[in-house]
């Protein structure tokens, strides 16, 4: 089940690669998909953020991973590499259990 | 990021997918307890920009020929940004292939190596690791908010996700925004 997801999304993201190569320019320039489509991962991205921290499961928690994000918010806004990022929000997290 | 996928899951979706942000999407949602399908249409969502920029590659490689089979697995940020920061067609072309073909070599070890260690570690909140997705996700996301719409986006998203969390399955908040922003950007 698992395996048919996963060749099924990869298959998509594939096809919309390739639909970028080969769909009429003209039908990727209209300014509406020009417009929406940039905002799609805006959106998701956000979303991801908020609930990967903010929650287990269904349920809403708040716990260090709260304070790990904070931290990677500042890493971020100092220009800090993505690995520098990853590696210090799980740093705080792992180090406030500690304490 | 092997959460709830196995080794070789993990590392098929390095080869087969190859768009990073889509990747850590499945994953997280099916590691939440969600269903793979959520998980899938989240990950085809993100990987929706990809096609765009095939439009902006259209000057450096030749859209619809054999080789844009290939060409397209390689169509992604990173790639995108380093051929179109030349001026130089040849010098774009070059610059396509090699970002692609290094970073396919790249992302697919540093998987392998990122999966095996990741099963080898029972409890995820060893090492901070539960705390590294959002992390991920939030140093994909910062390179998109230069403006104050995407920001007001964000910000209105990861509230209405998170609020509309307890009542839904998992990755289905990832769903519901993603509805809310089309139909925002289409009737706008």
């Amino acid at each position: 089940m698992i395996w048919a997801g996963v060749l099924a999304a990869s298959a998509a993201c594939y096809g919309l690669k390739l639909a970028g190569l080969s769909l009429p320019q003209r039908w990727l320039s209209a300014p509406r998909i020009q417009r929406t489509v940039p905002l799609i991962p805006v959106a998701l991205l956000a979303a991801l953020v908020g609930t990967q921290t903010f929650s287990t499961g269904r349920h809403l928690v708040l716990d260090v991973r709260a304070a790990a994000l904070v931290v990677a918010m500042a890493a971020v806004l100092l220009r800090a590499p993505f690995l520098v990022v990853v590696v210090v929000a799980a740093a705080t997290a792992a180090l406030l259990r500690l304490l | 990021m092997a959460a709830g996928l196995s080794v070789l899951q993990t590392c098929a979706l390095s080869v087969l997918m190859f768009t990073g942000a889509s990747q850590f999407a499945l994953a997280g949602v099916v590691g939440a307890g969600g269903s793979v399908w959520a998980g899938a249409v989240a990950a085809a969502l993100l990987g929706s920009r990809n096609a765009l920029y095939g439009l902006r590659l259209s000057s450096v490689l030749n859209r619809g020929g054999p080789r844009s089979f290939i060409a397209a697995q390689f169509v992604i940020d990173e790639t995108t940004a380093m051929a179109i920061a030349r001026d130089d067609p040849a010098l774009s072309r070059f610059a396509f292939w090699s970002t692609g073909l290094a970073l396919f070599v790249l992302w697919n070890t540093g998987t392998v190596a990122g999966a095996l260690a990741a099963h080898a570690i029972a409890d995820p909140k060893v090492f901070g690791l539960d705390a590294a997705p959002p992390a991920a996700f939030l140093a994909l996301l910062a390179p998109r908010l230069r403006a104050r719409e995407p920001l007001a986006i964000a910000m209105a998203s990861a509230v209405v996700a998170v609020a509309v969390l307890p009542f839904v399955p998992a990755g289905v908040p990832l769903l519901v925004v993603a509805l809310l922003v089309a139909v925002y950007g289409l009737t706008r």
